[in-house]
């Protein structure tokens, strides 16, 4: 059994992201021809000089089709991927990886998602025949359960939970306010926080991360050939992926403080990586915020806080942008809103800015560190994918 | 020697105060209340609850057959004593047999399995909800319940607490009350009409029937007239020649009338208050007469009810009438905006029949590691095809942690869901039911109860809930 990695053989050359909103006028076609569009152009390159296309898109098309009639791809190798809310990472770990084989040059991953064609809010999934026995809640409901069990094992009390949530949220959403990309763009004070209608458990709406329609795509090529599309290319020096076997939801031993899928994942992506203090190394990370008790776990998760000792961290400021370990600076899935199969690129995206020194000056992290974190999860707790990648500017 | 091995009543959890009604219509109501199943059950799976406590009060007995009747089938076509013959995990050579539709089947089913001597072991199970238009005397006096009784030889394994003396039952066609088929409300004729017809029709059997029973009314000891025509069932009443302090409490103030269910009902009340050899008489009106007359032996002396009837009839909780309006589908509130359950696929549901229907999980010969639901991988250790079955319907279980859902689907937002840690291992997330959202905790002890989680395209998805367990008889919250 090994998981080698790919450290510094691939290197992501050319990004693009839409905004992330509801964006009723626009089609899943659209957000595609317009993420990609943007994507070819800054790498300088056009859709017949890439080799293969990964797209990744959870629920809103099937098969490689899904992007090539938009793009109007001509017999390349297309192919669909969908891996719950990781689905976007999925798409980019497998061009990565299939550039990293030297099967092809250059490949590209596009992540979209158009949700709000339903009629309904919220993410909701394609009903697959069954016994009629597995009750689905929402997903704010299984991961409610999540702060509660964290505060009782680390003796935080409620208000005290509360507040460490809300920072969470006011962070997230002060960063989004300085994101034009962002679908929230508004900062919003702690008080309306935790004054907002309850939606599951004691989380309330400013807890849960928006719906949105977004795309978002990625260019790779071999690390020796990136500096021929841009001067300032990132290294992939880490791609992991764990899945769990679901049985956190009947082993009597899961305790709701954490996610062992993450925490193993994030373990072999630091081992990939060399990475051994991620939280001294990392110039940011982008994490999947679904629900604030989510990101206060993963930081103990990703390894940026001892257990039991996050919720302290979150309220010293140390994830806020200015913080020591800035986390979700663009805002997270709490401003931008969840496109499955966009919002894994999207976390990429804002490394491509961030490390690259392109990003709006209001946002701007000012670091000598070179490496960056995203991470993405899916599905719930005690059943879950993870995805974590390590990202650098400096080749190995 | 025929007679009864066993007997539950099954009255649900909440109660409607018959004065809401007035309150909001201005008419309408009265005093007392009503038994009102609850969103998720129905007549099959009221009837499951009456017959685990049935089954549970009579350790020794293997029903050779089940019948149901109700005049609420949840099916029609389909057998709905099939679904429950599946939640009490029966041997697949029992039979399962429905009496359809009509008020009377419920006493016509008990009286006819009492029949003959050497006719086996039978699980009768009534069960009935009774609707009417808001305001209307149906809507105040129906009661929602069900009972089981284990009709069988004396033996051994199961002795009798109650042996069958005698009955009777007249017929007469003639119309009182009717429903027709797909309609939600009954319709009465005048109902000086019925009263006169059912008075000498119910004093014609009981005469016979104290006959048959070779007894005289005097050694009568509990007698209940039971009938969705009350005037008629008081008239009787007063007509038995039966000592005043052998009139039983018939329920209707309480529970109210439960239809086909309610000989069975204030049977298992009448036996779960009686004392060894004494006399218990059920007189069922509808459609004619039926007597039935039964002695206690003295095996009842050491005999207990799983749960008797006067406890969950102290044990409920209020409904408000809005609510109660919601449930009968008499209103439609605005449901939450998600989509709707799909179907149940008739395949997968038939795979895994004894974990949907009778919640038994799988259990690792090695680690002793509990699946639910069963699983042919170990997820200790990674046996593969080396787990033996593991029943925990039965089996109390601890709410480890739980949590609201505001937003997801439902009849009867919000949703109350649990993970459940089971007496002896096993863990489980699931729905909680007949319970205060605000009185939850984490610690609480539940029980499992089978339910009906959603109807979609006429298919009922039957599974398990948890409840409370014991709820203490001084409870009553308001939801």
């Amino acid at each position: 059994m090994a998981s080698h990695g790919i450290k510094d053989r691939v290197a992501i050359v050319g990004m693009g992201c839409t905004r992330f909103a509801e964006h009723w006028d626009k089609s899943l076609d659209d957000l595609i021809v317009d993420a990609a569009q943007d994507t070819f152009d800054s790498a300088g390159l056009t859709k017949d000089d890439v080799d293969a296309y990964w797209l990744g898109t959870a629920q809103s098309g099937m098969s490689g089709i899904t992007l090539a009639r938009p793009l109007q791809l001509e017999g390349k190798p297309v192919t669909r991927v969908e891996n719950y809310c990781t689905t976007g990472s999925e798409a980019l770990r497998a061009a990565a990886y299939a550039v990293a084989s030297g099967a092809y040059d250059i490949a590209m991953a596009v992540g979209a998602e158009k949700v709000k064609d339903s009629g309904y809010q919220g993410l909701n999934a394609f009903p697959i025949p069954n016994d009629g026995t597995s009750r689905t809640l929402t997903a704010a409901a299984m991961f409610s359960m999540v702060a509660p069990a964290y505060g009782r094992k680390y003796g935080v009390g409620e208000d005290q939970l509360t507040e460490v949530l809300a920072r969470i949220s006011w962070k997230n959403h002060q960063n989004g306010a300085r994101n034009p990309r962002a679908q929230f763009r508004k900062e919003v004070s702690t008080e309306t926080i935790c004054a907002s209608p309850r939606v599951a458990g004691r989380l309330g709406v400013f807890d849960c991360a928006g719906v949105a329609d977004g795309a978002a795509a990625a260019i790779v090529v071999r690390a020796e050939d990136a500096t021929r599309y841009t001067d300032k290319p990132l290294y992939i020096k880490a791609l992991s992926f764990s899945a769990g076997s679901g049985s956190g939801l009947i082993d009597p031993e899961y305790d709701y403080t954490w996610f062992p899928e993450c925490a193993r994942a994030a373990e072999d992506a630091y081992r990939q990586a060399g990475v051994t203090d991620p939280r001294h190394e990392l110039a940011m990370a982008e994490v999947h915020d679904c629900f604030t008790p989510t990101e206060l776990v993963l930081m103990e998760d990703l390894g940026f806080a001892e257990r039991g000792t996050a919720w302290k961290e979150v309220l010293a400021g140390t994830f806020d942008r200015t913080g020591e370990l800035p986390v979700n600076p663009d805002g997270g899935l709490k401003s931008f809103g969840h496109p499955v199969g966009a919002s894994g690129l999207r976390m990429f995206f804002e490394t491509w800015l961030q490390l690259r020194g392109e990003a709006p000056p209001e946002r701007q992290i000012y670091t000598d560190r070179t490496l960056a974190l995203t991470h993405n999860l899916g599905g719930y707790p005690g059943e879950m994918v993870s995805f974590v990648s390590v990202v650098g500017t400096e080749p190995g | 020697m025929r007679g009864i091995a066993g007997i539950a009543g099954y009255v649900p959890y909440r109660r409607l105060s018959r004065a809401e009604v007035a309150q909001v219509f201005g008419s309408g109501g009265g005093r007392g209340t009503r038994s009102v199943a609850s969103h998720d059950e129905d007549t099959t799976t009221m009837g499951v609850e009456a017959a685990r406590l049935a089954l549970r009060s009579a350790p020794g007995a293997a029903p050779d057959n089940i019948w149901f009747a109700t005049a609420t089938p949840a099916y029609l076509d389909k057998t709905n004593a099939t679904t429950i013959h599946a939640a009490l995990r029966q041997p697949s050579d029992a039979g399962a047999f429905d009496f359809g539709g009509a008020l009377r089947s419920g006493a016509g089913a008990l009286r006819a399995s009492l029949g003959a001597d050497g006719t086996g072991t039978t699980l009768v199970v009534l069960a009935d909800m009774r609707d009417g238009l808001p305001t209307s005397s149906d809507e105040s006096a129906g009661g929602d319940g069900a009972a089981a009784i284990v009709v069988g030889d004396e033996s051994p394994g199961a002795p009798l607490i109650a042996e069958y003396l005698g009955g009777a039952s007249v017929s007469d066609e003639f119309l009182d009350r009717w429903r027709a088929a797909g309609d939600r409300r009954s319709r009465v004729w005048e109902e000086r009409f019925g009263e006169t017809r059912y008075v000498p029709l119910g004093a014609e059997a009981w005469e016979s029937a104290l006959k048959a029973a070779g007894i005289t009314p005097e050694q009568v000891d509990h007698v209940a007239v039971t009938g969705m025509h009350t005037r008629a069932a008081r008239a009787l009443t007063r007509k038995l020649g039966v000592a005043e302090s052998a009139v039983s409490d018939d329920l209707a103030s309480t529970v109210g009338q439960t239809g086909a269910a309610h000989p069975g009902l204030v049977l298992a009340s009448m036996i779960e208050q009686a004392q060894p050899g004494q006399v218990i008489a059920v007189v069922a009106l509808a459609d004619g007469a039926d007597v039935l007359i039964f002695r206690t032996t003295e095996a009842r002396s050491a005999w207990s009810a799983a749960e008797p009837v006067a406890d969950q009839i102290a044990g409920a909780a209020d409904l408000d009438y809005g609510r109660f309006l919601s449930w009968r589908g008499m209103v439609t509130p605005e449901p939450p905006r998600r989509p709707e359950p799909p179907r149940v696929s008739s395949t997968a549901a038939w795979r895994n029949e004894a974990w949907k229907f009778g919640f038994v999980g799988s259990q690792d010969r090695t680690s002793g590691a509990v699946h639910l639901p069963p699983s042919r991988v170990s997820m200790k250790g990674g046996a593969v095809d080396d787990m033996d079955p593991i029943d925990l319907a039965d089996t109390r279980a601890t709410i480890a942690t739980y949590t609201i859902d505001h937003l997801s689907y439902s009849a009867s937002p919000p949703v109350v869901f649990a993970i459940l840690d089971f007496d002896g291992g096993g863990r489980f997330p699931v729905e909680l039911t007949d319970v205060d959202p605000e009185t939850v905790d984490i610690g609480d002890q539940v029980v499992m109860t089978f339910r009906k989680l959603y109807t979609a395209d006429g298919i009922h998805d039957y599974f398990w809930k948890a409840k409370p367990a014991g709820v203490p008889a001084a409870a009553t919250t308001q939801q």
